[in-house]
């Protein structure tokens, strides 16, 4: 069968019009500025992303809106002031942050607290863990439109700061961590008190886990969303729980012989095989029932004694180098300290979880698109004074 | 408003407005640091409930906003985009400086990035001292501002004056002092009323210095 003139014609009109169709719908490039100021971004995150159409080609995280020079500021303080720094590179968990560096100074002077310090110190670092992943839980939903979540999350975080405020004094930025021990004793019914806390933080959890993770929007756009696999995550250097979300198994609490209290313990450090958004956000979970778990057991094992060691009044730390990092609620926090004998640090690196752990942004982001950056930023979680510093 | 850029409302009047202006205000957050959360705190939580106040958190732009609540450390870096944003808002409008670091640089007092006080950029009108600043102590704040702008001329602040308060317009009127706010007369009635408009200025929360 032979065409005619006529439908030869008509087919390569409508070819014709495909085309022009075409060229008319092809989509042009964007770049959308997400931040410096975007809520999404937990601070002042700039994100550049290059769309076409609705996905992704290409991102870069621009860092610095919140670049403080706690470095530089180091080494114009003395030791003991160094803590009422550190304290602030991430803010949520602050108490966190101060001990890595007290060890490396205690490692240099070659003190050791006396375990009753150890003890108390142990269980902060674990309050202020689950004070600041706490938020992380209650945040989740609001990148996602879910308010009621984030106002859980502020009423139960306030009696976990009640705690740490009953005992060091301050409800944000304790500064309470001294070289060779703590500044002060635990004050009385702070024990039991944290008892009935942690059973409200258990609650608390359990409210997060029907409400936001059983639902089934948030599984939706959670699940298979930002894939990261274990070798690119170790890559990457990511650490916390971002690689235990990959599936690699890497906790230094339990990996390192710290003068801590969490070889004391029974706990679990939990992996996910998946490593997408869902994994991220569903180890935290874990994390903050195991970090409650740690919280009551090491309550009955608070040894009596002294929380404090013999140090001299003013504190000069001898030549040498040491390196002490911890697994801090955003991963691996450690800070290089150099010191030449004098009262402060000669110099200090620190190193900061987030600033790795956005480092993936870039990879992880291509391709998605521009709904899902939302949630995989969210799942990522990052601190802006830990990325910056 | 014809009758606010003309001159001056009817007494009665300006009490309504600065009445309902007072207990309406949209707060845009500028959380930039750890004030931030605890400014989450005041604004979010259960526990501190700035509703009750009548601020209502959560604007969903600048352009809707009354007044502005920066907290947390303005770096040289970010100091450009807060000073964009703070044009980008409507008259009339205020600011509220949380933290030390938005007061006057706070723990960086010494850094090389840090702009020493947000003050620098945008006229602040209450200050709350603190490392980070109780959720308690930003309600003052809020509060402070409230009874500012119950006490507030509009025309002046129309005009944009330096002094806004109802008193400076009254002893202007009287010829008591010039609009640069130097002395006439030998008495002035600014020192002797205790309303609480008659503060000093900067107002700080606390009353103590704004560090
Ligand atoms: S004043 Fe203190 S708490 Fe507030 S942003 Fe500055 S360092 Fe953080």
């Amino acid at each position: 069968m032979s065409l005619t003139d006529r439908q030869q014609l008509s087919y390569i009109a409508s070819q014709a019009a495909d085309a022009r169709l075409n060229v008319e719908l092809e989509t042009e490039g964007m770049t959308l500025n997400i931040g410096p100021q975007h809520p999404a971004t937990h601070g002042t995150l700039r994100i550049i992303c290059r769309l076409d159409g609705e996905q992704v080609i290409w991102a870069e995280p621009s860092a610095g809106y919140m670049h403080r020079g706690y470095e530089k500021l180091t080494e114009v303080r003395t030791f003991p002031q160094v803590t009422t720094l550190v304290n602030r590179i991430d803010w949520l968990g602050s108490f966190a942050n101060e001990v890595p560096f007290i060890l490396a100074a205690e490692k240099l002077m070659e003190i050791e607290a006396p375990p009753r310090a150890q003890v108390i110190r142990t269980i902060l670092f674990e309050l202020s863990r689950i004070a600041n992943v706490s938020l992380f839980l209650g945040d989740l939903g609001v990148q996602m439109g879910a308010v009621t979540p984030v106002f859980l999350a502020f009423r139960d975080r306030e009696y976990v700061l009640n705690l740490i405020e009953g005992a060091t004094g301050g409800r944000f930025h304790p500064n309470f961590d001294r070289i060779g021990g703590l500044k002060d004793d635990l004050p009385k019914g702070w024990i039991d008190e944290t008892r009935q806390v942690v059973k409200k933080l258990m609650q608390f959890c359990d409210t997060i886990e029907d409400l936001l993770f059983g639902n089934e929007i948030f599984q939706s756009r959670m699940r298979g969303i930002g894939v990261i696999p274990a070798d690119i995550a170790k890559d990457y250097g990511l650490s916390g729980p971002n690689l235990r979300a990959s599936g690699v198994d890497w906790d230094l609490r339990r990996d390192q012989d710290l003068p801590l209290a969490w070889d004391k313990v029974d706990w679990k450090v939990w992996t996910h095989p998946d490593g997408d958004s869902w994994a991220r956000c569903w180890i935290r979970l874990q994390e903050t029932r195991e970090a409650c778990k740690i919280v009551e057991q090491l309550l009955d094992q608070i040894p009596a004694g002294p929380v404090m060691t013999k140090v001299p009044r003013i504190i000069k730390v001898p030549a040498g180098e040491a390196w002490v990092s911890t697994e801090n609620p955003l991963g691996e926090m450690g800070y290089y300290v150099v010191s030449k004998g004098d009262l402060g640090p000669f110099r200090v690196k620190i190193r900061s979880a987030s600033f790795n752990n956005i480092s993936i942004v870039p990879w992880v982001l291509k391709g998605v698109y521009v709904p899902d950056v939302i949630t995989i930023l969210a799942s990522l979680y990052f601190i802006l004074g830990d990325i910056d510093r | 408003m014809g009758l606010v850029d003309k001159g001056r409302l009817p007494a009665p009047l300006t009490k309504l407005f600065n009445m309902s202006r007072s207990y309406s205000l949209w707060v845009y957050q500028w959380g930039l640091a750890c004030c931030a959360i605890e400014m989450g705190a005041a604004f979010g939580s259960p526990r501190y409930d700035v509703m009750r106040l009548g601020v209502i958190p959560l604007p969903a732009s600048p352009r809707q906003a009354d007044f502005v609540c920066v907290s947390g450390t303005v770096t040289d870096k970010m100091a450009p985009a807060v000073k964009r944003l703070w044009e980008q808002m409507p008259e009339p409008k205020y600011a509220i400086s949380m933290g030390s670091c938005a007061n006057c640089g706070g723990p960086y007092w010494d850094s090389y990035s840090v702009t020493k006080g947000v003050d620098q950029i945008l006229p602040v009108d209450i200050y709350v001292p603190g490392c980070p600043p109780r959720p308690e102590a930003l309600l003052e704040g809020i509060v402070l501002l409230q009874q500012r702008i119950k006490n507030e001329d509009m025309a002046a602040k129309w005009r944009g004056d330096e002094f806004t308060t109802l008193q400076r317009t009254r002893a202007v009127e009287a010829g008591e002092v010039d609009r640069d706010g130097e002395l006439i007369a030998e008495t002035h009635s600014i020192s002797e009323d205790p309303t609480p408009d008659a503060r000093p200025e900067p107002i700080v929360v606390g009353g103590g210095p704004i560090e």
